[in-house]
């Protein structure tokens, strides 16, 4: 099949059934058919017995339509939706650790007061810090306190939400993609 | 009253409708054995390998229609089950597995004969389960039924531990709905699509249809036929679509795609509309992608949406249940004549006679089929393994009924002819069963022809007997220069002696003229029948696109006094009994 789209980052969130397994379930599915996950985050919803995940999928349109179809395929998905396109607000926690000295330290401060970041740990030779937000924006900090040296990141995934009135799902995937004509 | 697991799996299965299971015990399922016999309205044809269980449910599953059953214990007896239940997958057949599992407080621990079935099943699984509660034991039958035959079919394997089938009781309440919040079945598709559907079909001057196993899923083939007729769209169908129309019905141009008839794959390429009718667009069926029907717009329908668009573009995507959709449809199909489109494709016919076999004197495969067919007059089911003689019976064997044509399409599981062959008998007693094997297959899984004795499965196995494995030996022929490194086999056993020894009639055909008596004969007498076909060996399954390639690059048969694609064979004829 032709792929003439042009690869782009894809937001998709699904609702899911909370039962053992259905991260493998999800997992196995996007390893067979081939499909990459920049990032997955999983949690429980406002629903008891339900979970929600929040995928960032990098393909064409062609791809991530082959990816939300194949979610809705599982049993133990209730509903996908790709809202990419939707007016959304995404957010990200990470943890890093970064080497510190007397003469670092200071300047590291600045920079996370910069970013509205948190230091949650200070140790003698490195801090722990602790930011929320858009990927790019961890991606900046990340960036800029690199030269000092980073013993370690970790990026809990992104986790999305439509804005306004709508669950991102009532009128998401399996109301818009059910069958197709193209002219 | 208060029941076991075991027992509540019996209620569950007689609730279902599930009257037949075929299986092979074991420690973990050996409770499931136990209730077992406390319920004589489900029978157990025990088999001797699991995997003629599975391949067996799938035979049954395809000859009626129902959810065929299988049962095994866990560990190997699970694992023996895989390739019969991912045979299943790739075919959309309606399976339940149940397997043992060991113990709940073993789980997780390398117990004997423990394999977390369920991770190994995951891929290959319409969806499974792993039963941790006997209270669950009910609804999670109730779900698996409803998932394996509802939308599209496929297995669903149920793996419970031997403390759940054996050990709490409780009181055995059949649920009234099923508890599958995420699970949708397709109906009806959108008016505004099936309009612009219609329409394709009414501008279009070139229209195929491509019938695939969908329209016998579906009970769609009356439907599809009236379509056809109605607007006298030719109908091509895929391998397993095969017998969703008369064989002999005029618009019926037989299957396409890499050993299908030249004239159909031609007029694939000639098209200006092509209707996907529950089909999948494999590769098999286009060839090379982008050269497939390069002249059509493409209309499919189906009711998986993930199948929309995945292999081809379409023009128009229907996503429903094919009987529903077309009974949307056909109201808004005009009637038409397509008198141009349909005397072209008799000239093909003509000019690229691939569904003829030649003049010879040896005993050539499409001979036997075509006499046997004939014998038969198209009735009962045949069934198939994988290989040559699976095309052979695709392009040679005529059907009158659907779901009479039996094969291993997507996984191409060979050993399937004898078990899945004994499951249609089972399911469908009152009709000839023929399973036309390969001897390379029909070794797979020989060991179940002592079931089909046990059973009174009165399966006619017609073995086309080229004394290696014929499909491999083509390719090495025409893409490994005749290297034919590991397909010949010299030491096959007798076939005659094999059936005698599993106390059965065996009958050897070596010439044409013993052909037809041969196949009465076999008809004629009570119980299975091996009639081993000595056939023509190094024969060639054409017409032949080769994997990759389109109409395009299409080898057919050359004509007598033509020189062969192919120079003598250096092979020689050891190993004939």
């Amino acid at each position: 099949m032709a792929q003439t789209n042009h690869t782009e980052q894809h937001t998709l969130i699904a609702l899911v059934e909370d039962k053992p397994g259905v991260l493998t379930r999800v997992a196995s599915m996007f390893r067979r058919r081939g499909f990459n996950i920049a990032s997955l985050a999983v949690g429980n919803s406002e629903q008891p017995g339900l979970s929600r995940m929040t995928f960032v999928v990098n393909g064409d349109d062609y791809t991530v339509g082959q990816v939300a179809k194949q979610l809705d395929k599982l049993i133990d998905v209730i509903e996908v939706s790709d809202i990419t396109k939707e007016s959304i607000v995404t957010r990200e926690l990470a943890l890093l650790k970064v080497t510190t000295t007397p003469m670092t330290r200071g300047e590291i401060i600045q920079i996370v007061n910069l970013f509205r970041a948190n230091i949650i740990d200070v140790g003698s030779e490195s801090m722990v810090i602790e930011i929320t937000g858009e990927q790019d924006k961890t991606n900046a900090l990340n960036a800029l306190l690199q030269p000092f040296g980073i013993i370690e990141m970790h990026r809990t995934g992104v986790v999305a939400m439509v804005r306004g009135q709508a669950n991102g799902l009532a009128t998401g995937y399996a109301g818009r993609c059910n069958g197709s004509v193209h002219n | 009253m208060e029941l076991t697991g075991a027992e509540i799996v019996c209620e569950s299965l007689l609730k279902e409708g599930a009257d037949v299971v075929f299986g092979l015990p074991g420690g973990a399922v050996l409770p499931l054995y136990g209730a077992l016999s406390s319920y004589p309205g489900i029978r157990h044809i025990l088999v001797r390998h699991e995997q003629a269980a599975a391949m067996a449910a799938d035979g049954y599953s395809r000859a009626t229609g129902k959810v065929g059953v299988c049962v095994a214990t866990s560990g190997p007896g699970a694992t023996n089950l895989v390739t019969g239940i991912a045979a299943a997958q790739m075919d959309s057949v309606a399976m339940v597995a149940i397997t043992g599992q060991v113990p709940r407080p073993a789980i997780g621990r390398d117990a004997f004969q423990e394999t977390d079935v369920t991770g190994v099943t995951l891929p290959i699984t319409k969806h499974n389960m792993l039963v941790m509660d006997v209270k669950d034991v009910a609804q999670a039958i109730h779900d698996a039924f409803h998932i394996a035959r509802t939308g599209r079919p496929g297995p669903v394997l149920v793996d419970i531990p031997r403390d759940v089938l054996l050990g709490e009781k409780t009181e055995f309440v059949w649920p009234t709905t099923t508890k599958l919040p995420g699970y949708k079945v397709p109906g009806e598709a959108p008016e505004s699509q099936v309009a612009a559907a219609a329409e394709l079909i009414n501008k279009a001057e070139r229209p195929l249809i491509m019938a695939g196993h969908g329209v016998l899923i579906s009970h769609a083939y009356g439907l599809m036929t009236e379509l056809a007729e109605k607007a006298q769209v030719p109908v091509i169908t895929t391998l397993l679509g095969i017998s969703s129309i008369p064989s002999d019905h005029e618009l019926n141009l037989g299957m396409s795609g890499m050993h299908g008839m030249a004239y159909a794959n031609i007029a694939i390429d000639e098209a200006d509309l092509i209707i996907g009718l529950g089909m999948r667009f494999d590769d098999r069926v286009t060839g090379r992608i982008s050269d497939f029907a390069p002249n059509a717009k493409i209309i499919h329908v189906d009711i998986d949406d993930s199948e929309v668009d995945k292999n081809v573009k379409t023009t128009v995507g229907l996503v429903g249940d094919l009987k529903a959709v077309l009974g949307q449809m056909l109201p808004k199909v005009e009637a038409n004549v397509h008198i141009d489109w349909l005397r072209h494709i008799e000239e093909l016919k003509i000019q690229h006679p691939s569904h003829l076999v030649r003049d010879s004197n040896e005993l050539l495969p499409q001979y036997v089929l075509q006499r046997l067919t004939e014998v038969t007059q198209g009735r009962g089911i045949v069934v198939t393994g994988v290989g040559q003689h699976q095309m052979w019976a695709a392009q040679h064997c005529k059907f009158t009924e659907p779901n009479t044509f039996i094969t291993s399409g997507g996984l191409g599981t060979m050993g399937f002819e004898v078990p899945a062959a004994l499951g249609a008998q089972v399911g469908r007693p009152d009709s000839v069963v023929w399973s036309v094997c390969g001897d390379g297959g029909f070794q797979m899984t020989m060991c179940d022809i002592a079931t089909a004795v046990e059973s009174g499965a009165d399966v006619k196995f017609a073995i086309l007997n080229n004394t290696s494995l014929g499909m491999v030996h083509q390719l090495q022929d025409i893409f490994f220069e005749k290297d034919y490194v590991a397909s010949e086999y010299t030491a096959n056993p007798d076939f005659v002696k094999i059936a005698e020894a599993y106390g059965i009639r065996g009958i050897r055909v070596t010439q044409q003229d013993q052909v037809v008596n041969a196949v009465q004969q076999a008809m004629e007498t009570a119980g299975p029948v091996i009639v081993d076909f000595m056939v023509k060996e190094d024969e060639i399954v054409y017409p032949f696109i080769p994997s990759g390639q389109s109409v395009k690059e299409m080898l057919e048969e050359p004509a007598p006094g033509e020189p062969s694609s192919k120079s003598s064979s250096k092979r020689s004829s050891t190993g004939r009994s």
